[in-house]
């Protein structure tokens, strides 16, 4: 048998070893790629300089805020909808594919397949491939971001049925209660804390992708944005993004509030 | 009456987990399945209500064999088989009502069960069962926040309302102090007799099973090695059991 200390001592060395490894990966891609890592630090506080005297909102900028709040308003409440939506199915996807009150393997299989599928494939790809579909329109970013919700919470979703309820339902299935007695009595309860956290999650996580998907499907505060970057006026930019920091703080707020009182 | 013949199962093939179980349990009796860590405890006691499905053999209830019972029947089996749990297993966000009328769920049509509508008859119950096990100030509180002992004693009202023949115990004071533990099982000792029960406990200690039980059987690597009154449990079976001296543990 291995004696402690030479575990230790070849401990050490492994972690030495990864540590040169990751280091020796990063120098050789920036000398591949031609970066020059004291250039790049020394851009960094110019970049934040030009950032902080271009993007400055002004006393003028307050002008485009009943716009800019039009158009946010309107991106909260896609990303509030399409996560509602998406939870809504994705629950009962997830009921069906976790391995606690899954129908059978083969369609546990099919269900992590789509989830996966539907998560695997970019935002930004989504948004490309429904916009040929459904047009510029509100309904596009809708649904980007529901199919991309759906991906996730179905994961979630699944895991959270796994871990949390499978001890409830084993005693109620020992009770003789059939199975959608369990469900209902046992693992929506006993799970919807939990769910609830998620979807809350959920819709923060939507509203800052939302942005990006207005950017490229043209709607809500991502388009104005856009507008304002690619006409030059800076300064409303600034202001357009100030605005989404400040309702994606007080949506933060908020859902931690909410998540105190449920959990 | 509660009869197991030649109950046999095996996780993997050639890798047999119980080999040739027999015993009976009359009514009225309080026995504890006794034996070392993955002897087969638990899958007996799974078995039992079919929770895990094994390979051969005959589980007789009052005569019927739960084991060839499709799944309708064995629902009707369940509802006579109450269960209680090592971790309380209750869903800990409802009520403590609510969680002991889970036990009633075997016995309701499917829409009633699933949306809760439980008879006035059936309220009145679990209340008195409540104040059974002396929990009758908890009633609406939520079962997060009670002691372990509290939430075990939560579930025995739940396997109660039942109105079952059997309560099956998995380890029902591994997760218990020792206060808590002993009130358990008197609890469990008592409700035996009063209601003409068989109750089937898994057990880690000895003493326990000693002192409460009036049945053991030891349980040694899938095999039977004991079934007697509990008296007759000596420091030579013990030490067969589990392979090594354990009566100091007892002191």
């Amino acid at each position: 048998m291995q004696s402690p200390v030479k575990y230790l001592s070849h401990k050490g060395w492994h972690q030495t070893a990864i540590i040169a490894i990751i280091g020796g990966m990063y120098v050789f891609g920036s000398w591949i790629l031609g970066f020059n890592n004291v250039d790049g630090l020394l851009a960094i506080p110019k970049a934040f300089s030009w950032l902080g005297i271009n993007f400055k909102p002004t006393a003028n900028s307050v002008t485009y805020l009943p716009r800019i709040w039009q158009k946010l308003m309107q991106t909260v409440l896609l990303a509030i909808s399409s996560t509602v939506v998406a939870a809504t199915v994705s629950i009962f996807v997830a009921l069906l594919g976790s391995k606690v009150t899954g129908i059978n393997g083969f369609v546990q299989t099919i269900v992590r397949g789509i989830a996966s599928f539907f998560r695997n494939i970019p935002l930004v790809a989504w948004s490309m491939i429904l916009l040929f579909s459904f047009k510029q329109s509100d309904f596009t970013g809708f649904l980007a971001l529901l199919l991309m919700s759906i991906g996730y919470l179905i994961r979630a979703f699944m895991e959270i049925i796994e871990d949390e309820a499978s001890e409830t339902m084993l005693a109620l299935k020992a009770t003789g209660a059939s199975y959608f007695q369990v469900i209902f009595q046992a693992v929506l309860p006993q799970i919807l804390p939990s769910i609830l956290s998620w979807i809350l999650y959920m819709i923060e996580n939507n509203v800052r992708d939302a942005t990006l998907v207005g950017i490229l499907t043209g709607t809500g505060i991502g388009f104005i944005f856009d507008i304002y970057y690619k006409s030059f006026r800076f300064d409303a930019a600034g202001m357009t993004v100030l605005a989404i920091i400040i309702v994606v703080i007080g949506l933060e707020t908020i859902s931690n509030q909410i998540r105190k009182v449920i959990l | 009456m509660l009869e197991v013949k030649n109950l046999q199962k095996s996780y993997e093939k050639d890798k047999p987990a119980l080999t040739d179980i027999s015993f009976n349990v009359q009514p009225g009796t309080f026995v504890a399945i006794i034996g070392p860590s993955g002897a087969g405890k638990t899958t007996i006691l799974r078995s039992l209500n079919q929770l895990i499905k094994d390979d051969d053999g005959q589980i007789l209830l009052d005569g019927n064999d739960i084991r060839t019972a499709n799944k309708t029947q064995l629902r009707k089996y369940r509802r006579q088989i109450g269960m209680v749990f090592q971790n309380y297993n209750l869903v800990e966000r409802l009520t403590v009502i609510e969680n002991v009328l889970h036990g009633r769920l075997g016995y309701k049509s499917t829409l009633a069960g699933v949306f809760g509508r439980y008879t006035q008859e059936e309220k009145e119950e679990a209340m008195s069962l409540l104040k059974k096990v002396g929990l009758e100030n908890f009633a609406l509180q939520r079962c997060s926040e009670l002691s372990g002992g509290q939430k075990q004693r939560v579930g025995i009202a739940r396997s109660l309302i039942q109105h079952p023949k059997v309560i099956l115990c998995d380890e029902p004071i591994a997760s218990l102090d020792p206060a808590s533990a002993q009130n358990v099982m008197e609890l469990l000792k008592s409700l035996t007799e009063e209601y003409n029960l068989i109750c089937v406990a898994n057990l880690h200690q000895i003493n326990m099973a000693k002192t409460y039980a009036d049945q053991i059987i030891g349980i040694r690597k899938g095999h039977l090695v004991f079934d007697e009154k509990a008296d007759m449990l000596s420091e030579d079976i013990l030490r067969t059991l589990y392979d090594q001296d354990i009566t100091k543990e007892l002191e």
